[in-house]
Order: structure tokens, then sequence, then C-alpha cells
């Protein structure tokens, strides 16, 4: 087990005759994702990297059984996308595009509620680095060869940084059973409390390291969730210590402007909840390692 | 992205926000000019500057006459206006708005925001005006009334009434009240807009009510269908070394530390900059040169760092994902061949081909420390730092532009 994705997943790419696109489907071709197709609006009928473009994300489920997409469609396009996902039944859509309008993604979350919550499509993202399922699947965009399978759920908004929480832990001798990119967007699919309770659910997952920002409530969302509903150990990292306040650091949505959104205050809340917080980013895997030592 | 007082205004009163007359100076005599075509007999000179307590900082000044205006304007034009919201440097005042002066009996605050929770545009309202949002939080709470819109069908009327109502308006100004609040929802929904603020928002002497201050943020994700707003960006209101950042697609914040950084990754650079001061150091900004980082981003990247006169020694912090280490290597070795960098650089590789990233660094003939962890990297930075970093206080700072 793992969570949102494994071997029998279907995926389609939107956007995969675009150069990014393209490049990726490769990519996750390659590790072993079952990529089924593509949708590109006006190029059905052809065929990229072996696999069938269709006109629609509905043609493309029709004739591919795909339960999940990838999108790559530019900014401006983006969120007509994701909506077109929701629509045709996709259930798990992973929005790799950085810049869409923060009203649109406003949208977005609106069209998705008019879905009972049993067949509301599941998104992730925008603008993070999709979800990996180490030696299953891939629908993302980071390097495969990082995350060794295993038991440790990582749930983040940073790409980069979360690369870097798996190689700790594979130094650590630690292995992944899913890492989740929720990114860095003010507005997003899941938050970390969506994921946290799939990690709870999951049989293979035994502990979390959930990887946080400045900007924004969803840590500390995340914090009332764990104190109340979780067994599995988690554990954390706040980046942006050193930020100043009302400074965007890079991510559209990582912007100290209310009272709980610094790192001090997030990681603050999550400590009263339970939550073992890594002191530095040096410590990522070691602290998971301590934290299961001490649970075992 | 902002803007300023005078834009916001003009954008909201083509949403029917009334505001005073009011006029632009870029001059002393244009701004005494000003005052006589708005006719009265009091204006308000007031700076144009993107922060805000820009009265307390003495950036608004009252005069009497016109030549009073003059030099008002005189006082302020060139200068760099500190205020709480800003760094020590303050910001640029090249502009100037002449406004017809109001007598105030009552002060509002009106301030719609998106709402990260909700996931909405929320209202959020006070009869306790004048005072920064900040503040009246603190200490008015009572006198705050929130409004949560639902971004299917927009803001209703009778939402904006019942905010009127909660806030206590005159009987007499409930219908423009309302008109202001529908308009500015409208103004921010149909402009990208993150933020509309008018603050405050004044009952007048003569009866009117209108908008004395206003402010508007967009957002940056949306410019590309926002031509007009994009028109209104005021460059000299920014960190030169931002903008210069932003125009090369690169997402960079100025700190005031010694420290140089680039690194992959937005949430990898907040996370570098946090394991450098904790290893001692202050880091000299924030620099994210995006997932895919090419040589000639890196060899940009170092151009950037290098124009920043406090940086004394650079790190750079690379996870190489879809990119490679061999890439970013071959790019910090171009740049050092073309650039003239005496200041230690601690350099960091890890993921895809970092065996023949270190090769390249290590054959480049460079001297360049290398380190094999986060840890590894701030400590090394820091103590290069400590020892051979050597003040370049003499180097050419950017230009500010007084465009």
């Amino acid at each position: 087990m793992s969570i949102l994705l494994d071997l029998e997943t279907k995926v389609i790419v939107q956007g995969i005759t675009g150069r990014i696109g393209a490049f990726h489907a490769g990519e996750m071709l390659a590790y072993g994702t079952r990529v089924v197709g593509g949708v590109t609006p006006g190029k059905g009928g052809t065929k990229e990297l072996g696999v069938p473009v269709f006109n629609s994300v509905r043609e493309a489920i029709r004739a591919t059984g795909a339960t999940a997409s990838i999108v790559f469609v530019p900014p401006p396009f983006a969120a007509d996308s994701i909506m077109e996902a929701a629509d045709a039944g996709i259930s798990l859509c992973v929005a790799i595009t950085d810049g869409i309008p923060c009203q649109d993604m406003i949208q977005v979350k609106r069209f998705m509620r008019r879905y009972k919550f049993e067949q509301r499509m599941r998104l992730i993202g925008p603008n993070c680095a999709g979800v990996i399922s180490p030696g299953k699947a891939m629908l993302g965009i980071m390097p495969g060869h990082i995350y060794k399978p295993g038991s440790i759920g990582i749930v983040g908004r940073s790409g980069t940084l979360g690369y870097e929480a798996a190689a700790q832990l594979q130094a650590c001798g630690l292995g992944v059973s899913t890492s989740v990119g929720i990114g860095g967007d003010p507005i997003n699919g899941s938050s970390f409390r969506d994921i946290l309770e799939l990690f709870e659910a999951d049989p293979e997952t035994k502990a979390v390291m959930m990887i946080g920002e400045i900007g924004g409530p969803q840590e500390a969302e995340a914090a009332e969730f764990i104190r109340n509903h979780m067994t599995k150990p988690v554990t954390a990292y706040i980046a942006g210590l050193s930020a100043p306040r009302g400074r965007r650091m890079g991510h559209a949505g990582a912007i100290i402007s209310a009272f709980g959104e610094s790192a001090d205050e997030k990681v603050e809340i999550l400590q009263e909840a339970g939550v073992t917080v890594a002191p530095t980013p040096s410590d990522l895997g070691t602290t998971v390692a301590a934290r299961l030592a001490k649970a075992a | 992205m902002d803007i300023h007082e005078y834009q916001a205004k003009e954008i909201l009163a083509e949403f029917g926000v009334p505001i005073p007359r009011g006029g632009v100076a870029y001059s002393p005599e244009q701004a005494a000019y000003r005052a006589r075509e708005i006719g009265g007999d009091r204006w308000a000179v007031k700076a144009q500057v993107h922060a805000g307590g820009r009265g307390k900082a003495g950036g608004i000044r009252l005069c009497r006459d016109e030549h009073e205006v003059w030099e008002a304007a005189d006082a302020l034009l060139g200068k760099r206006l500190v205020t709480h919201q800003t760094d020590a440097k303050g910001k640029l005042i090249h502009r100037l708005y002449i406004e017809a002066a109001t007598e105030i009996t009552r002060e509002f605050y009106l301030g719609f925001v998106l709402d990260r929770k909700a996931e909405r545009v929320v209202l959020v309202a006070s009869s306790a005006g004048g005072m920064e949002i900040e503040e009246i939080t603190r200490e008015r709470p009572e006198s705050l009334v929130r409004s949560s819109i639902d971004p299917a069908v927009g803001m209703q009327p009778f939402q904006a009434r019942e905010v009127a109502l909660a806030l206590g308006f005159d009987t007499a100004h409930m219908a423009i009240a309302v008109e202001i609040i529908l308009g500015c929802y409208r103004a921010f929904r149909e402009l990208d807009a993150t933020m509309v603020e008018i603050n405050p928002l004044v009952a007048t002497h003569e009866g009117d009510l209108v908008a004395l201050d206003a402010k508007m943020s967009f957002d940056d994700n949306a410019l590309f269908r926002r031509p007009r707003i994009s028109e209104l960006r005021d460059k000299s209101q920014e960190d030169p070394r931002e903008s210069r950042a932003a125009d090369r697609g690169l997402s960079y914040v100025g700190l005031t530390g010694s420290i140089g950084c680039i690194i992959n990754g937005a949430g990898l650079a907040m996370a570098t900059m946090d394991v450098i001061k904790q290893a001692g150091g202050e880091p000299a900004n924030f620099l994210d040169i995006g997932g895919g980082a090419t040589p000639e981003r890196v060899a940009k990247a170092f151009g950037l760092v290098l124009s920043d006169a406090n940086v004394e020694a650079i790190l750079v912090n690379i996870f190489a994902g879809i990119n490679r280490c061999d890439w970013v290597a071959k790019g910090i070795v171009q740049a050092l061949q073309k650039l003239d960098v005496t200041l230690p650089l601690v350099v960091r590789l890890a993921g895809t081909g970092v065996e023949e990233g270190q090769k390249i660094l290590a054959e480049s003939g460079f001297p360049i420390i290398t380190a094999d962890s986060l840890s590894d990297a701030a400590t090394k930075v820091v103590a290069a730092w400590r020892t051979h970093g050597q003040p370049r206080r003499q180097s050419k700072p950017i230009a500010e532009g007084r465009s």
C-alpha cells in the first residue's frame, strides 16, 4: 500500500504535447508509471511518446480507463483544465503548473464543491512537485531515484526541500511510502491535513514527515488534526525562521501576513500538538530516526 | 504588485467610489498649479510611496496657500521617506498627490483581502478607521465586521447593507456606503486584486462620504491578463536588485546580512537561510533560481548576488532533480571565469549527477570550497566568511533611477 498512487493507477497527461509535459511524461513512463494517454485540445488522434493523445479528458477516460491526471497546462489555461478533469470523473489530479492566478484557484475550489464528497476529485497542487510512491509510480517532476521505498510518509509544500528530506531519510536508512508535494500557492487543492488523514489510514506508513513554511493557516490546521486524530508519530520542519514579515519568499503563498503565520509560531503550535520539530533543515532525517527509535 | 494611492483612487473612482478632488505633481511648480486647479483653501500634499504610515513619517503635509504647497512639494520630492513599513533606507518620493483637504467627522475602515482558510475573498470593516488594521484588531476588536463572499455569485447588495448597518453609517450615507462596498469588491474581482483597502473612508463636514486614502495590491500571477494594471508598476519603489532579478526570471528578496545565497527551490532557499543563521551567519538574500537550474541561470544568479555590496561570502546550494549537478557546476565555472569573484565560495551539490558536478568543480582550478550536506555547507560558509570575507563596500551599488 501507499497513498493516492500505486502500480495500477492509470494516468493521463494534460498538456502532453508541450515541451515540459512531454519531457516529464517520458520521465514518468521510465519510472514505471502507467501513463496511458494525453490530452491536448486540437491534437486528438495523434501520438506522443507512443501513447494516444485525445482532445478532451472525457474522451481520454472513455478510451483508456484512466483515473488520474497530471496537469502541465500553462497558467492562463490551467484552471480550466483542472475543472475539466474534475467534471470528466478523474479521481486524482496533480497540478504542476506554477503561476495560476489566485482568483482562478478560488473558482476551481468552488467548482469542485458541486460534486458530492465521494465523487469529488482530489486535487494536489498547483505549483507542486507532485506525488511519488517509490518503486511503484511517480505522478510528478521529482527525481525518482532519490526515493527509497519504505514506510515514512512525506508531505510538504516545497519540491527541492522535499528532495532534501528524502535524501536525508535515505542516508538514515529510511525509505518513503509516498511523498506528496502540496505546492506553494496560497490556495491549493489538498492541505497538510488532507494528506495526513490519508497517511494515518495507510497501513504501510509508519510515521510522517511534514515540511511546512511561513504563510497561511494550513500548518495550524494540521496541528489540530494531529492532536485529535493521529496515532502515528509526526515530525515536522518549518522553513523560513529567518524570513522577514510581509515579504514574499519565492512561493506565492510564503508570506507572513497574519498572526500564527511565522515559522516560530507554527513551530510552537505543532510542538503543542505533540509533533517533534527538527531544529534545523539538516536534521530532517535524524529527527525522524530519533522519533522512531523513541516510539519503538 | 503594489500601486500608488492616486492610482488606486483613480481605479476605485471608476467603480463608483467618491474621492476628494486631487491631481499628481512631479515638481513644486506643478504642485502649486494643481492646488490652484483644485481650488479651495486647504490642501494635503501627499508623498506617493509604496508604504503605509506616511502621515506619521512626515510624508503628508497640510498646506494653507499655494506657497506652502510649493514648499512642501520642494521638501518632499527627491527625499526618501522612512516609515515603520519601510526599511531604514526608506522609499524614494518622486511623485506627489495634491488633494483638497477634508474636514472629517467620522472615519471608517474597509479592507477586502484573501481569506486563505475559507479560500474566499473577505471584507473586513470597522467603524474605527484611521488606525491601521493591526491596531484596530488589537485595540478595537469589537468594532470589526467581517463578510465572507461566495465566489460563485459574488458579493450581494444585502451583504454590503449588513456591513454598512453594522458600521453605523448615517441613514443619509447608507446608499452610497453600499455602492462603495460593492464597487471595491467589483474592482477586486475584475482586476485580480489581492487587496483593496480604504482607510479611512470618511464622512465629511459637508455631509459627503469619501475615500481619503486607498491602497490596492494585485496578483502577480494574473498580470498577464491585466495589461492596464501592469503599466502602473513603479520600479523606483522596488529594491533595484529585486527588479533586476524579476526581469531575469529569478526570485530574489534582498536582506541585510553578508552571506549571498544561490539556491534552487523556494523551500530549500528558505531552509538554507535558516541554517546559515543557525550557524552564526546572516543571509544577504533569498534567491530561488528555479527547479531547472541551467548554467545560464546560475551565471545570472552570480551577477545578481555580486551586485550587492554587502555580500562577503557566497553559498550555492543546489539539489538537482530534473536538472543535473554537472550542468550547474559548469554554470558556476562559467560565472567564475566571466566575473571577478574574490569572495569565498562554498558549493553544495546533491541529487542527479553529483559526482560529475564535483569533478568539474575540482578540476576548474578555482578555490571552491565544497560541502556534502546542508549543515556542512552552512558551517563552512560561515567559517569562510569569518576568516576570509572582505567587506567590499567600495563597490558600485546599482544606480537608483528617478525615472
